[in-house]
């Protein structure tokens, strides 16, 4: 006997009823009964989302307390600093000429946010902020950890007992606590740590605790393709009469980093979501704009529309990130 | 083992040494200089301030920084088991819903993972504060899902063995209560370690071949039935390892409570920073609270495999 309506029609029309009010309810909040211009007072008589909150505060959520007339600068490096990912993600440029373009395109960034040369005024990094900020600990972030992860994970392959124990030492450690007290080390503990006199500033200092929280994850998924690779190799290069540097640099790391890109992207989106926990002490990233923005009273009580923004701009780079990291899996 | 080798080994663990010789003599001047006191005695002395909310511990202000901490810590451990559980439940679902044949579900379920592990785990966390304390009634006019059960920007009121929610003045007084902290908190970690779990989940059921799907179909089982008792036994060999690290990820990012002001482990240790000035005794307390729980968790795991293994 057939049954007129499956069990599984019936699901489906369940869920579309349900799905199709919820989105009704969505669409009326976001768009339709939406205040869009700057005016509080509309804001908070309206039923609807108030996205006057961000196009009010669109400038310091950017670009945080930076110079205001000054802002083309930051906006610019934000632009090539997306460029040079974009660039690097295209396979045809994974070359050395890569690093001579990152080279070039990271002096121009430093050249524009600190100004002081070419006429452009000068500006400490402390005011530096914004999406700029969140793009930098990330961007150097990943090219000193990723080095620094390679050494970490050779170091816990290594025949030689000492120097795997203090390998695996240092990654459990790091991976066992959260990156939140590693940010309040650095910057509590990091200032009695050198010597009298000496001080780095705020910035330098998560970018630290950032790098070293990075190297320790990034190194077990370098780990993780170092052990991909067959017996045979090794043995193949032992036979050529290379050296372990030599055997490492040619033959070992071409093909186990060519394994781990995919869960290598994966580590870096986690990373990039991560470097919004320096709001915690109190940096201007791009998270901490849009908190500080609601805490202007005019502002107060718009978080619900402020934090989905924030969510979307973020969504917007990793996903983009994870999407290429799938079509990667798929050619590699 | 070669000469060379022996001396490389030396060299590394002397550097090491010296380096962390150099920052702990380092410390030690500074200390000396800016007159900070070091040890734990403090542990002892008076804490001074309120904790907003604690679970099975009655705590004051004229308490010690001690007794302060470990309230700090159990709310941790609360909020962490409790979510847990909470993720656990919600991603096996979601899981098997990106399985399942409805393409409705499955198209739901995907944008779910989506969103949700592609987005800071902290922004998420202040959305559902937000959501809480901006969008909810005020205790006054609050939404009653349930009888008893009271949603509003005060917080979640539900009956317990000591009563029933009554509303008096501006909030409610008797029965239990969630504060707008922990459950944005705990909704935040929940929802999120999710997504993580989903794709787990639906790892480990690809991992069981079809085969095993249409035996058990053969001798007659449903498909839920083939589920409980054919794939899921042999998928939990796939699920446990990666579990155990979404498990420990949770604890460890349930630290991020400092930020929406629910009083954890790592909140009440940063207050305990400041009013002491006492930074390393208090960051070592929390590292090592931190790797005990690591690592008892992955003990456990790792003896909870062994018996799927078997």
């Amino acid at each position: 006997m057939r049954r007129f309506l499956s069990w599984n029609s019936l699901l489906t029309l369940v869920i579309a009823i349900v799905l199709l009010k919820v989105v009704i309810s969505f669409v009326d909040w976001a768009f339709v009964d939406a205040v869009w211009r700057p005016d509080t007072k509309a804001c908070r008589a309206a039923a609807g989302a108030c996205w006057g909150f961000i196009a009010d505060k669109h400038r310091f959520i950017l670009f945080g307390t930076y110079p205001f007339e000054e802002h083309w600068r930051p906006a610019i490096a934000t632009v090539l600093l997306v460029a040079l990912w974009v660039l690097s993600a295209w396979r045809y440029f994974w070359k050395p000429r890569l690093i001579v373009i990152w080279a070039v395109g990271l002096t121009l960034i430093g050249i524009l946010m600190w100004g002081g040369v070419f006429g452009l005024r000068a500006v400490e990094n402390e005011r530096w902020g914004g999406l700029i900020l969140t793009l930098i600990l990330f961007t150097f972030g990943v090219a000193f950890a990723f080095p620094l992860s390679i050494l970490l994970a050779l170091a816990r392959r290594s025949s030689l007992p000492a120097i795997r124990a203090l390998a695996v030492g240092y990654i459990e450690l790091v991976r066992g606590v959260p990156l939140i007290s590693l940010l309040f080390m650095a910057s509590v503990m990091l200032p009695l740590f050198l010597p009298e006199g000496v001080s780095i500033d705020k910035l330098l200092r998560a970018q630290i605790a950032l790098i070293l929280f990075a190297a320790a994850y990034l190194a077990e998924v370098v780990r993780g393709g170092l052990q991909a690779i067959p017996k045979d190799q090794y043995e193949a290069a032992d036979a050529l009469g290379l050296t372990y540097w030599q055997r490492t640099r040619a033959v070992v790391l071409p093909q186990a980093l060519r394994i781990a890109v995919p869960p290598l992207v994966s580590t870096f989106i986690g990373f990039f979501k991560n470097t919004s926990l320096v709001v915690v002490i109190g940096l201007f990233d791009f998270l901490s704009t849009v908190k500080v923005s609601l805490n202007e009273p005019a502002w107060t009580g718009f978080g619900v529309e402020a934090y989905l923004f924030t969510a979307l701009v973020y969504f917007v780079f990793c996903y983009a990130m994870s999407l290429y990291s799938r079509g990667l899996e798929r050619r590699l | 083992m070669k000469k060379r080798e022996i001396a490389y080994q030396v060299a590394a663990v002397a550097a090491v040494l010296f380096a962390i010789g150099y920052l702990v003599s380092n410390t030690l001047t500074n200390l000396e200089v800016r007159r900070i006191a070091s040890g734990f005695g403090f542990l002892g002395r008076e804490a001074g301030f309120e904790i907003g909310e604690s679970f099975f511990m009655r705590y004051g202000a004229a308490d010690s920084y001690l007794r302060a901490l470990v309230v700090g810590l159990v709310n941790t451990l609360a909020v962490a088991a409790i979510g847990i559980v909470l993720a656990t439940g919600l991603g096996t679902a979601i899981g098997l819903f990106r399985l399942s044949g409805n393409l409705l579900l499955r198209t739901i379920s995907t944008a779910y993972v989506e969103f949700v592990r592609n987005v800071p785990l902290l922004v998420q966390l202040f959305f559902w504060y937000a959501m809480i304390t901006e969008t909810l009634p005020v205790a006054r006019e609050a939404l009653e899902p349930l009888p008893g059960v009271f949603l509003s920007n005060r917080g979640i009121y539900f009956p317990s063995f000591s009563g029933t929610p009554v509303l008096q003045g501006f909030n409610f007084t008797g029965g239990a209560a969630l504060t707008p902290e922990f459950a944005a908190l705990l909704l935040g970690l929940a929802t999120y370690t999710a997504g993580f779990i989903a794709e787990i989940v639906r790892a480990g059921v690809l991992s069981v071949g079809r085969g095993q799907w249409e035996a058990a179909q053969a001798v007659g089982l449903t498909r839920p039935q083939a589920l409980r008792h054919v794939v899921l036994p042999q998928a939990l060999r796939v699920i446990v390892p990666p579990m155990t690290s979404q498990y420990l990820d949770l604890t460890k990012n349930s630290s991020l409570a400092v930020a929406i002001g629910y009083p954890d482990l790592v909140s009440i240790a940063n207050t305990t920073i400041n009013q002491t000035g006492q930074a390393i005794e208090g960051i070592a307390i929390i590292m090592l609270v931190y790797l005990t729980i690591s690592l008892t968790i992955s003990a456990f795991m790792n003896w909870y495999n062994a018996r799927v293994l078997r």
